[in-house]
């Protein structure tokens, strides 16, 4: 087994509380960072090659010091604890049962950036959560690592968290701060970017939870050190969230790198697919990463084993491959009927759509209305291309990412599994009766 | 200063402009529509997706083509910066995509809306639209509500740009609408069936692109096109009102009284809800005489200003169409005075 980085303590009696989790040598990162320069940190952090863990993969410390540095003018530190991507729940985890990994973070980071007020984003419906983040943040200030002149290097901090009201796009980073400033949480246009304009029009950064708590180790065991770990230029341990058909679902942290093979099949991870049956597909990263039968995400389309890591699960572009994303790691067996799960996920982002861009608007409710027909035996062989022409009309033509995330899944699903779709429509009696699969697409063992 | 190409065609504009202005700047067929951004409101564009293009090479400096279709309403020139418009096949097919989608639940009830020849949608759809439609579920109807004495709300017809709320933001004192309601359940809306009576809400109606916001005042009278639109102004005790409007004949009656719109639709000059809905005489206003229409071609396809503004242009129309157009003037304005 790996190491393990965040969640090495994760299972001691009271890491949540201030003292235990000092004890575990906790707050050391904050130390060390006070004492070098902001720009050591960043730079300690470029080194490590962290890629940031929300989503998109984008170099931490490159986003970093991207940070536009007027003079006079207060820079923010925003953490995005809006987790809802569907089969994502790594960070709810994370901040649940160690608040003070990412209040540590947060102080690291806010001090490397020069932010004096900090801000962490919760998901509305994490109410609990908040709580145990507020009463962490409150020992943490009680303690003298928040607030003026902390640890008496001069440095003064102050953080709140913010419950958003639990929208799916105030994930998105200038939807969140929309909704900070407390406006209607719909994503900007960019440019101007956040690192230029972004919360209250100031220079601030953006990063999701697991990034931020990653600065911790990464600071404590120095960056190069922690470049070693993982496979190229995906450097270190990242948390996965397992969902689904699993024997052994959860939280795991993997050095990047472990095959997708081992992680489902091992006993040491997910324990092989639940009651004995066959592995039909995966969703490897979040709802909006493409799907990918259980030939394709064990192996790339040229043999080699799939590697839990940024470039492996990328290979082969979306025609064979797919994304790490955000790390929600959805596995279905051989039961789950493709169709209707594809027309759930459009129906989450038909929801979730903020309305404010034709494509999206109009789109996502339209692919949500033709799946629908398909998955209820009404649909024709015209609206298998029709969805995925609608896909392509939203793809990449919209303010933010929301448009590629309902289009991807939809055009993925097609890609793959077009004779499912097929048999729903030549088929629509069986397809209609209650548990009915397709099993024509099964590789079998 | 920034040079730009556009279509091929190189334009020099100043640092800051949008893709959209620099190709404004060289005008005709190669403008990109928009059917959200207006220049006078701070803020608005980005939304409708209508005017995305392609962006060849980003700068002098970084000729690299940008990865996505962008939108040009909001994307500021950069020296040395190649667009790609009517010229690329990827932005035609995408505009096709984006007129699809703005027509799917747009009740298309163009014969009994008041908006009909002069309507952003109607002409985005007859430039770049198909004539059929791949949609076949019911589409997005609303609970009817009214929003006071002189807008017509109809939010089936909305297409939801935003530019009313930015009106109401920037123009008046205490915004009562907005967009409520999220995806394609969104609306304009006045939270609890307030009533908006700002003495700018008539703004609204001429900012909005298709047919959500009409004049209650107009509402059924006549179809535009068969009115005939007059520039004339007043003297507005009203401090932000310009006074400068288009009136709408029919016959001799004042049918509709609006702010004077540009070639691409957007107004320059405000005016105030007196002017718009209680001066409905010509005694009330100065004539300037006939205003020309560039965009809406329904209207314009009149000619309506040519015998009375533009005696050059007579010389060259067709003897028989000078003596017709002689024998019966379109415009019949009694007493005209003041004419510039």
């Amino acid at each position: 087994m790996g190491r393990k980085l965040l969640t090495e303590h994760v299972n001691v009696e009271g890491i949540e509380t201030f003292a235990v989790y000092r004890k575990h040598g906790g707050y050391r990162a904050v130390e060390k960072a006070l004492k070098m320069t902001p720009e050591e940190v960043v730079e300690e952090v470029k080194k490590s090659g962290l890629r940031g863990r929300g989503g998109a993969g984008f170099p931490t410390g490159l986003k970093w010091s991207f940070l536009a540095k007027p003079e006079g003018v207060p820079r923010y530190l925003v953490c995005n604890a809006d987790e809802s991507e569907p089969g994502t729940f790594k960070d709810r985890f994370l901040m649940s049962k160690l608040p003070h990994l990412l209040i540590e973070g947060m102080i690291a980071g806010s001090y490397a950036l020069g932010a004096r007020t900090s801000y962490i984003y919760i998901r509305g419906e994490l109410l609990y959560v908040l709580r145990i983040l507020e009463k962490a943040i409150a020992e943490a200030y009680a303690a003298g690592f928040l607030g003026e002149n902390i640890l008496g290097s001069g440095y003064s901090l102050d953080l709140h968290v913010h419950p958003g009201g639990g929208a799916y796009i105030c994930g998105e980073e200038t939807a969140l701060l929309e909704s900070l400033e407390g406006k209607r949480g719909n994503p900007r246009n960019k440019p101007p970017f956040p690192a230029v304009q972004g919360l209250y029009a100031r220079p601030t950064v953006v990063n999701n939870v697991e990034s931020i708590a990653t600065v911790v180790p990464i600071l404590n065991m120095g960056g190069d050190e922690y470049a070693k770990i993982g496979v190229g230029k995906s450097t270190g341990t990242k948390l996965f969230s397992a969902c689904g058909h699993l024997n052994k679902p959860g939280i795991y942290e993997l050095e990047l790198g472990v095959p997708v093979e081992e992680f489902i099949y091992s006993d040491e991870y997910c324990g092989g697919i639940w009651k004995g049956r066959e592995l039909k597909a995966v969703v490897a990263g979040g709802s909006s990463v493409p799907i990918l039968p259980k030939e394709l995400i064990l192996k790339t389309a040229a043999g080699e084993p799939r590697l839990m890591t940024y470039e492996s699960l990328s290979d082969g572009g979306f025609v064979t491959g797919t994304m790490l994303g955000s790390g929600g790691f959805i596995a279905m067996d051989e039961t789950t009927c493709i169709v209707k799960n594809t027309w759930n996920f459009s129906r989450f982002y038909h929801h979730e759509s903020c309305g404010q861009c034709s494509p999206c608007r109009e789109g996502t409710g339209w692919m949500e209305k033709v799946l629908h027909r398909l998955e209820h035996g009404h649909g024709s062989m015209h609206d298998i291309d029709l969805v995925v022409s609608v896909a392509k009309q939203i793809e990449g033509n919209t303010i933010c990412p929301l448009g590629e995330a309902a289009a991807w899944p939809v055009a993925a699903a097609v890609r793959h599994f077009r004779d499912e779709f097929e048999w729903h429509v030549t088929h629509p009696k069986e397809a209609t009766q209650p548990g009915a699969v397709y099993r024509g697409n099964m590789v079998l063992a | 200063m920034a040079k730009i190409t556009f279509d091929g065609i190189e334009v020099e504009v100043p640092d800051g402009t949008t893709i959209l202005n620099a190709a404004r700047k060289i005008g005709g067929g190669i403008v990109p529509p928009a059917m959200c951004y207006y220049t006078p409101l701070k803020g608005s564009g980005g939304k409708c997706r209508a005017c995305l293009v392609r962006v060849a090479a980003g700068s002098a400096k970084d000729p690299r083509p940008m990865p996505k279709l962008v939108a040009s309403c909001i994307t500021t020139v950069q020296d040395g910066m190649v667009v790609e418009n009517t010229t690329s096949q990827q932005v035609m097919d995408v505009r096709k995509g984006i007129v699809e989608m703005l027509l799917i639940n747009h009740p298309l009830d163009c014969p009994v809306c008041d908006q009909a020849g002069e309507c952003d949608l109607q002409n985005f759809a007859y430039e770049h639209g198909v004539s059929t439609t791949r949609y076949e579920e019911e589409r997005r109807t609303f609970d009817k509500i009214d929003i006071g004495p002189y807008v017509q709300l109809h939010m089936t017809r909305c297409i939801l740009c935003y530019r009313c709320v930015y009106t109401a933001d920037q123009l008046t004192d205490a915004r009562v609408h907005g967009v409520l309601g999220r995806g394609d359940a969104s609306e304009i809306g006045t939270y609890i069936e307030n009533t908006i009576s700002n003495d700018f809400s008539g703004n609204v109606i001429d900012v909005c692109p298709v047919g959500a916001l009409t004049d209650k005042t107009f509402r059924f009278k006549q179809r535009v096109w068969f009115t005939k639109p007059v520039n004339a102004h007043r003297e507005c005790g009203h401090e932000k009102c310009s006074g400068h409007v288009t009136l709408w004949y029919k016959g001799q009656d004042v049918l509709r009284v609006t702010a004077r719109k540009d070639e691409y639709g957007e107004v320059k000059e405000w005016i105030c809800n007196e002017c718009r809905f209680e001066k409905k005489e010509t005694s009330d206003w100065v004539i300037e005489g006939p205003a020309h229409i560039d965009r809406s071609s329904v209207i314009s396809a009149n000619h309506y200003e040519l015998p009375v503004i533009n005696p050059q242009v007579i010389a060259d129309l067709p003897e028989s169409t000078v003596r017709e157009l002689e024998r019966n003037p379109p415009l019949k304005l009694g007493g005209m005075s003041g004419s510039m």
